[in-house]
């Protein structure tokens, strides 16, 4: 209590202190602002939209646009539940999949000694850069060779071997201390006993952290370009093909964008202060 | 033989590591390793999808260097965007961090949340397009107008000249994601005893403490801020398609990603797109090389 008392008082002045809120003020405004004006656009009757000058806020909120949503969807011949069961199904597997693969992978990158493992890592490191459109020919080439495109698979498989959660779980594992790791040889455990028991209990917060980043990159993932069947595809594309009918459904894509927006952002509240913590240990040590 | 004995010995006594890190190994070579490694071969042929590739030499990097007009405007785009909005939002990450850490508690956590909400969700960004509405009843336009400052409304997604403006401030909003959230928490694990011996040898201010104290402590993570800007400030490409369309007018906001989205998926000249790809790839790669120098060295 005392040592806050102190840090509070250190070096810290009231002009300071007021410019740095004001800053954050005018910032954190530009930030939430378009968030806020999609919450309300999607509660907006159509006469409320085209107002002039638009407003920021609404007056008569209704839930036209969500229904019509509902309804929009379910015409393109396949029932909205479908789209939500298939982004939920392949969002919930491929992150249960992502996770304990990669934590598999991670533990002997972090504790062990093994051959390759060098320039295996170094090859790791240098694919956190490859992130999204940069190779998306050549993986939908490969996509198309293994015979996954139009299937389930091409879903779930691509986002397990991710680089940059594994790579979170070896940084988080490297602090476990390597006492207990040793004690735990010595009582005869083998290495995947180890990994199961005393490991794995130990990272939670670097699990909880993975799991909420890879569920959200998976669940913004459309299905554009790999799934032709209406069936197999995932929300954010079906939602993608509504609001390509263009102004006239500015209220219903602002009302599938909320409802797309609302998981994501439940998980990070939930665990934002495990993810701070994982995220610690997320530098690179030169 | 004695020297592969030893390395059989070697491979066969961890074989249980082998075993746990071969299906990521297995997954990260299929979908990461290999469709990399395909298209620096493929960059050196004519594939089309349909016609066994043709060797073709050197003729795709020829004929993107020397004839393709539009490949050189996509460069200087994604240049502008990589050295631009790559610093300005590396540098946004760290003040906005540092900031609201100097927040009470309770605050923190909603200013967090604030900030980083955009990067979370990809397909946010089309509330923008409302915003930047060429009408009058797009907001920017509205309340431009209502102030009396335009008389007309402006076509900022349309226009030339102000598309790469537009694009710049949407890919800014969008970016204070991973390296944020990495950067908050290292302000978390700095010692508070540090700033109390700084106060001691004769730390003024906050600044001073940032530059002295934080900043040295928290490199790790500034180099993996960095890692992590550098992907996705090359990779500028979804954001300017979904807002100005593809292709944009007078391909003011075409990036290399675009292009590489053109040939590949639309004329189908894969070969071609994969030379493009592969120039990106090094660029990035040249770029990490760079940086870390820069951070590790001094």
């Amino acid at each position: 209590m005392k040592r806050l008392h102190i840090r509070k008082k250190l070096n810290r002045s009231h002009g300071g202190n007021f410019l740095i809120f004001l800053l954050l003020a005018i910032f954190a405004v530009f930030m939430g602002l378009p968030l806020w004006y999609n919450i309300v656009s999607a509660f907006k009757p159509p006469e409320e939209i085209f107002l002039f000058p638009p407003r920021l806020y609404v007056t008569n909120p209704t839930e036209r646009n969500f229904t019509q949503l509902f309804q929009l969807v379910t015409n393109l011949t396949i029932p909205f539940n479908r789209y939500l069961f298939n982004s939920v199904f392949i969002s919930v597997v491929s992150t249960t999949l992502c996770v304990m693969i990669g934590a598999m992978a991670a533990y002997p990158f972090a504790k062990k000694e093994f051959a390759g493992k060098k320039i295996l890592w170094k090859l790791i490191m240098t694919t956190l850069l490859f992130s999204g459109g940069v190779t998306a020919i050549p993986s939908y080439i490969i996509k198309a060779k293994l015979g996954l495109i139009n299937t389930y698979w091409v879903l779930i498989l691509p986002s397990i071997a991710s680089p940059l959660q594994m790579f979170l779980m070896r940084q988080f594992m490297l602090q476990v201390p390597d006492e207990i790791l040793e004690s735990a040889r010595i009582d005869g455990a083998s290495e995947f006993r180890i990994f199961l028991h005393i490991v794995m209990p130990n990272v939670k917060p670097a699990l909880l952290t993975v799991v909420v980043l890879a569920f959200t990159s998976i669940w913004n993932t459309g299905s554009n370009g790999v799934v032709y069947d209406e069936a197999l595809k995932l929300l954010p594309s079906a939602l993608g093909q509504i609001s390509a009918g263009g102004i006239a459904r500015t209220g219903v894509t602002a009302a599938a964008t909320l409802l797309l927006l609302i998981p994501p952002i439940l998980a990070f509240i939930v665990t934002q202060s495990k993810m701070l913590q994982t995220m610690a240990h997320s530098g690179i040590k030169s | 033989m004695n020297r592969v004995k030893k390395l059989t010995r070697k491979l066969y006594r961890d074989r249980i590591i082998y075993f746990m890190i071969a299906p990521f190994i297995i997954f990260f070579f299929v979908f990461v390793v290999i469709p990399v490694v395909a298209a620096i071969v493929l960059s050196f042929t004519d594939f089309n999808m349909l016609q066994t590739p043709n060797f073709i030499g050197l003729d795709n990097y020829r004929s993107m260097f020397l004839n393709d007009d539009v490949f050189m405007i996509a460069v200087k785009n994604t240049l502008i965007f990589a050295f631009l909005t790559g610093p300005l939002s590396y540098i946004a990450c760290f003040m906005f961090a540092w900031f609201i850490n100097e927040l009470p508690k309770k605050v923190r956590a909603f200013m967090t949340l604030v900030f980083y909400a955009p990067s979370i969700t990809s397909s946010i960004y089309v509330i923008w397009q409302f915003i930047l509405s060429g009408d009058r009843y797009g907001v920017l336009n509205g309340a431009l107008m209502k102030l009396g400052l335009i008389n007309e409304p402006i076509q900022w997604l349309i226009d030339p000249d102000y598309m790469m403006a537009a694009c710049i401030v949407v890919q800014l909003w969008l970016s204070l994601g991973t390296s944020f959230l990495s950067f908050m928490a290292g302000f978390k694990t700095v010692d508070e005893t540090l700033y109390e011996a700084g106060a001691i040898d004769g730390i003024r201010n906050r600044f001073q403490e940032v530059w002295h104290l934080t900043l040295p402590q928290m490199k790790p993570q500034l180099l993996f801020g960095a890692v992590m800007q550098i992907a996705s400030s090359f990779a500028v490409g979804a954001v300017p398609m979904a807002l100005n369309g593809f292709p944009s007018t007078d391909y003011a906001t075409h990036t290399i990603i675009s292009h590489i989205h053109d040939y590949g998926n639309v004329r189908y000249e894969l070969g071609y797109a994969c030379a493009v790809s592969t120039i990106l790839l090094l660029a990035m790669m040249l770029t990490n090389h760079v940086i870390t120098k820069l951070l590790v060295d001094d």
